[in-house]
C-alpha cells in the first residue's frame, strides 16, 4: 500500500536479524556434522574449517538410515494413498447425499479429531498381533490409514460441499452412475484438496514417533525418526557423527520443502495441525 | 477442533445452489463411505473405547488378566504426587506456548506483511522448522542446551556461573527449555496463519483511516486487530491441543527428567502404560487429556459460533 520508505528500510534490517537468530539451529544442523567430534566439543558454534566427511559415512554405516529411509517412504506413500482414495469416496458421500445421514457420519468420523491416540494403541495393537502382523510395517500402515481419516474427511467434505454439484446433475441427467460421475467429474475438481492432504496426512505420517516406536521398535523395519532415536542413544554426545546423522534424516523432507515451499505453506495455513 | 478448509477457486460468477441434498434426483449409493467407516470403527472408534474401558480395570497391558476397578485408577491418580505435576506442566507448557508463541507468530507476522523485499525468503526460513521431525528437533535443541554448549557459553559470558546454566539438566529451567523448543518449532505456524488473515484486511480501508491521520499502531488496533479475530481463534486452538498431547521433544531431550521436572500428561501415560506395565493406570491420564481437549474444542466452536 505504501512505498519502500527508509521505515521500510529498518524494519527489514530488523526482520533479517530477527530471522538470523532464529535459524540458528538450522546453521547448527547443516554445520556440525562437517566437524571432528573432539573439535565440536572444544567451540560448538564455529564453522567447519573442511569439509570432514567421515561423519557421514560412520553415521550411514552405523546409523542404519538406508533401510529407514526405504520402510518410511514405503509406509508413508501406501498409507497417504490408502487415505486419499477412502477420504475422497467417503467425502463424496458425506456432502453429497441426501437427507442428513451423511452429515451425521461425517460429525461422527470428524469428532475422531479430538480422541488422544495413545487411548486406542494398545487394544488396536492386540488385535494386529493376533492377525499376525506384529512388527510387520503393514501394522503401522494400518494405523495410519484409521488416525489420520478424520482431518483427511474434515479436508475432503469442506472442500466439496463448496464445489457447485451443476456438472454432476448434468453428468446424472445425461446418464452417467453415480461412479462415473464421482470418477469422471468429482475427481478432476478435488486436485487442489487432495494437494492440501498429500502435504498434511504425509508431513505428519514421516515425523510420527511414538506408534512406530511401539509397533516397530525392536524390528528392521523401523523409520527414521525411531532410527535417529536409537542412534542418538548409542553415539551420545559424538556430535560430529549425530548431526550427520541428523542432517541426513532430516534432508529430504526439508529438501522437499524448500522445492515446494509457497505450496506447502499455503497447505498448512488452509489446513488444520493438532 | 479447528475447521479452516481450503476452498474451490469459483468457475461461475452464478449463485450457488446449496448443494447438500445432491443433485435433482442423484441418490449417492452408501457403499462410497463404507471403506472409511470400516477403518474409522476398526482402527479408531473400537479400540478407544477399548481403551477408555480399560482405564477403569487393573489390567497391566500384558495377559489377559483384566479386573474392573470403578474409578479407583482416577483416585489413585490425583492422590499420586506425579500425576497433578505433570497435569500441572501440562497446563503450564500449554499456557506458556499458547501465549508467546502467538505473540510471536503476530510479530512476525506484522514485520513480514510490509513492502520488505526479503519478505518470501524470511517467511520461508521461519516456517522450515514446522515441517521438521519433533524428535530431531528436540536432538539439535539438546545439543544447544548441553553444558558446554552453545547456550551455555552465552550466559557464562553474561554473568553466569562458571560451565553457564544447564538448562535441561536443572529442574527449575527444564520445563523452559521445553517450552522453547515447542515454540520455536511452531511460531512460524502462528506466523503463516495470522499472514493469511492479514491479506484479508482491505488496503483502502488502511489507506483512508491513514489519510485520516490514524498511525501505524492506531490502524492495526482499530482495523487489523478485530479482523484477525479468526486467525486468532485457530492459533490459540492449535497451540493449546498440541501442547496438550506434547511428548517427542520432550522424548527426545529430558525424558520427563530431571527427576519429574519435566514430566507431561502424555509422557507420564507412555512410562506408566508401556514400561511400568500399569496400562489402566496410564490410560486413565489419556482420558484426561481426552477431556481437556474435548473443553478447549467446544469452548472453540462455541466461540466461532457467537461470532456468526
Amino acid at each position: 500500500m505504501k512505498k519502500y520508505t527508509w521505515r521500510t528500510g529498518v524494519l527489514e534490517a530488523v526482520m533479517i536479524l530477527v530471522t538470523a537468530a532464529f535459524v540458528f539451529p538450522l546453521w547448527l544442523l547443516v554445520s556440525v556434522g562437517f566437524r571432528p567430534s573432539a573439535e565440536v566439543s572444544l567451540n560448538p558454534v564455529a564453522p567447519p574449517s573442511s569439509l570432514y566427511l567421515e561423519n557421514f559415512s560412520t553415521a550411514w554405516e552405523e546409523g542404519g538410515l538406508g533401510p529407514a529411509f526405504i520402510n518410511s517412504i514405503y509406509i508413508t506413500a501406501i498409507s497417504v494413498a490408502i487415505l486419499v482414495v477412502v477420504g475422497a469416496c467417503a467425502s463424496y458421500y458425506f456432502s453429497r447425499s441426501r437427507g442428513k445421514a451423511g452429515l451425521r457420519w461425517f460429525a461422527i468420523v470428524a469428532a475422531g479429531m479430538m480422541v488422544p491416540f495413545q487411548i486406542g494403541v494398545l487394544p488396536l495393537y492386540r488385535v494386529i498381533t493376533d492377525l499376525g502382523l506384529a512388527g510387520n510395517p503393514v501394522s503401522l500402515i494400518i494405523f495410519n490409514a484409521g488416525i489420520h481419516l478424520p482431518l483427511t474427511v474434515i479436508l475432503y467434505t469442506g472442500f466439496m460441499r463448496q464445489l457447485p454439484a451443476e456438472y454432476e446433475e448434468a453428468a446424472r441427467v445425461d446418464g452417467a452412475s453415480s461412479f462415473q460421475t464421482f470418477w469422471r467429474i468429482v475427481v478432476p475438481l478435488l486436485l487442489p484438496v487432495t494437494g492440501t492432504v498429500i502435504v498434511l496426512d504425509g508431513v505428519s505420517i514421516w515425523n510420527e514417533f511414538f506408534t512406530p516406536l511401539l509397533y516397530l521398535g525392536g524390528t528392521p523395519n523401523v523409520t527414521v525418526p525411531v532410527q535417529i532415536y536409537s542412534f542418538v542413544g548409542e553415539f551420545n554426545t559424538h556430535w560430529g557423527q549425530v548431526f550427520a546423522g541428523l542432517l541426513m534424516a532430516s534432508l529430504p523432507i526439508l529438501l522437499l520443502f524448500f522445492a515446494f515451499q509457497r505450496y506447502m505453506i499455503r497447505s498448512f495455513g488452509s489446513g488444520l495441525k493438532g | 477442533m479447528v475447521i479452516t478448509t481450503e476452498t474451490p477457486p469459483r468457475s461461475d460468477t452464478r449463485p450457488r445452489k446449496a448443494v447438500r441434498g445432491g443433485a435433482a434426483g442423484a441418490r449417492i449409493p452408501f457403499w462410497f463411505a463404507v471403506p472409511c467407516l470400516l477403518i474409522f470403527a476398526g482402527v479408531v472408534a473400537y479400540p478407544t473405547l477399548q481403551g477408555m474401558y480399560y482405564a477403569f480395570t487393573d489390567w497391566t497391558g500384558l495377559g489377559s488378566d483384566i479386573h474392573f476397578n470403578g474409578i479407583d485408577n482416577f483416585v489413585k491418580l490425583f492422590s499420586s504426587p506425579e500425576a497433578p505435576e505433570a497435569l500441572g506442566h501440562t497446563l503450564l507448557i500449554a499456557a506458556s506456548v499458547t501465549i508467546i508463541q502467538n505473540l510471536l507468530g503476530l510479530l512476525l507476522a506484522i514485520g513480514l506483511h510490509s513492502k520488505i523485499k526479503s519478505r518470501n525468503v524470511l517467511r520461508t526460513l521461519l516456517f522450515a522448522p514446522v515441517v521438521m521431525t519433533p524428535v530431531i528437533v528436540g536432538y539439535v535443541w539438546q545439543f544447544i542446551f548441553v553444558p558446554g554448549g552453545p547456550f551455555a557459553s552465552l550466559t557464562e559470558s553474561l554473568g553466569a556461573p562458571v560451565g553457564g546454566l544447564n538448562v535441561l539438566g536443572d529442574p527449575a529451567f527444564a520445563i523452559w527449555g521445553i517450552i522453547t523448543i515447542v515454540i520455536w518449532q511452531h511460531a512460524g505456524y502462528s506466523m503463516v496463519i495470522f499472514l493469511a488473515g492479514m491479506q484479508n484486511v482491505p488496503d483502502e480501508l488502511l489507506e483512508a483511516s491513514a489519510l485520516d491521520g490514524a498511525n501505524a499502531v492506531q490502524r492495526f488496533f482499530w482495523i487489523t486487530w478485530p479482523l484477525l479475530r479468526t486467525p486468532t481463534l485457530i492459533n490459540v486452538t492449535l497451540s493449546l491441543i498440541s501442547s496438550m498431547k506434547l511428548f517427542d521433544q520432550v522424548m527426545a531431550t529430558t525424558q520427563g527428567g530431571p527427576g519429574n521436572a519435566t514430566q507431561t500428561l502424555s509422557t507420564l501415560l507412555f512410562s506408566e502404560a508401556f514400561l511400568y506395565n500399569n496400562y489402566g493406570y496410564g490410560i486413565s491420564l489419556g482420558l484426561i487429556v481426552f477431556i481437556l481437549i474435548a473443553v478447549i474444542s467446544f469452548g472453540q466452536m462455541r466461540l466461532f459460533r457467537e461470532r456468526d
